[in-house]
């Protein structure tokens, strides 16, 4: 999409009656704020634990399996409040974020995040993958990234109010 | 000293002159501190949830618990010195916010919650460790925590609309 299209996207999104509501009830940018970053804190705290117990650097005692299947699963419905109060916020602030780098920063981060999450949780399930000798360089490594990766979403997430334009 | 010269201290020290006039260390401290907070509030919900009988049952709760908690004190170390930070470079204006305040003192309340159940009603946590659905002290210690960690995530955003940092 070009940058006019993206202004005249914000544009129409801001005379909806959603983002007016939005824009002029005091409380309701705070409220999905806090909203988002409790599901920010329940999504991140499951996928670090998950990762830090793939470098076994937690939670050595309980087998990675249970790990998995304890913290995993709940990222999904977290991931789905997330993109409500996300969008929600988008309605009542576009040009925040849609005329924002840092926004489609924040974006592509959390597209290899997804990808790399479901990935983890479907190598759990996976027959080929417990039987594959190449299972303990490779699952240490995509922890790393993930754990990278998420760090930079959140990062990207409070950059977006310093880098907006206008 | 007294405890507003020790405040003007802080405030008037070159770190805090940095924080205040770099236009990136500002929203760089304050992305560790989200970082570190999400670690904190997700990682205790993991625990609470596990106390409360609604998680993670198949695991005895000291195992969770210690299994968790070293993650959840290194991230309280960091949201700890990169709040300080935050504080430091605007201490005066921080004090007269009430949202700060009531975070301060939120988390104390939940330290003295964690510190009496620890103390007090953890001393026969042996006789029910295993069990599925914990006593009632347990299930109220970690309600409460829940309760007073979603009110201090709340503050902490709400100070960003009450007060105006730069």
């Amino acid at each position: 999409m070009t940058d006019s299209a993206l202004v005249g996207l914000s544009k129409w999104l801001s005379a909806t009656s959603l983002s007016s509501e939005i824009q002029t009830t005091r409380w309701i940018i705070p409220t999905l704020q806090t909203i988002h970053i409790l599901g920010v804190a329940v999504l991140f705290s499951s996928v670090i634990l998950v990762d830090l117990r793939v470098l076994r650097a937690l939670l050595r005692d309980a087998p990675l399996a249970q790990v998995a299947q304890r913290f995993l699963p709940v990222i999904w419905p977290v991931l789905l409040v997330l993109l409500v109060s996300g969008s929600l916020l988008i309605i009542g602030e576009p040009r925040r974020s849609l005329l924002n780098a840092t926004f489609y920063l924040k974006m592509a981060l959390l597209l290899v995040a997804i990808v790399l999450t479901a990935g983890l949780q479907w190598s759990f399930a996976s027959a080929f993958w417990q039987k594959w000798q190449g299972r303990h360089v490779v699952g240490r490594l995509a922890a790393l990234l993930s754990i990278l990766v998420w760090c930079g979403i959140l990062f990207a997430g409070r950059w977006i109010a310093y880098t907006q334009v206008g | 000293m007294s405890f507003r010269e020790l405040i003007a201290f802080f405030e008037d020290s070159g770190v805090a002159d940095s924080i205040r006039e770099n236009d990136n260390l500002f929203p760089l401290i304050e992305s560790i501190h989200v970082l570190a907070i999400s670690l904190v509030v997700g990682s205790i919900l993991a625990v609470d949830l596990r106390l409360l009988g609604l998680a993670w049952m198949t695991r005895p709760v000291s195992r969770v618990t210690n299994g968790i908690l070293p993650l959840t004190w290194c991230a309280f170390i960091a949201a700890v010195v990169s709040g300080g930070l935050l504080f430091i470079s605007n201490a005066t204006k921080y004090l007269a916010n009430g949202c700060f305040v009531a975070k301060m003192i939120l988390i104390a309340i939940a330290g003295v919650n964690m510190l009496a159940f620890h103390l007090v009603g953890a001393r026969d946590q042996p006789r029910w460790d295993n069990d599925i659905g914990p006593p009632l002290k347990a299930r109220f210690a970690g309600g409460l925590s829940i309760l007073l960690w979603i009110v201090v995530v709340t503050c902490g955003r709400w100070i960003g609309f009450t007060m105006r940092i730069r």
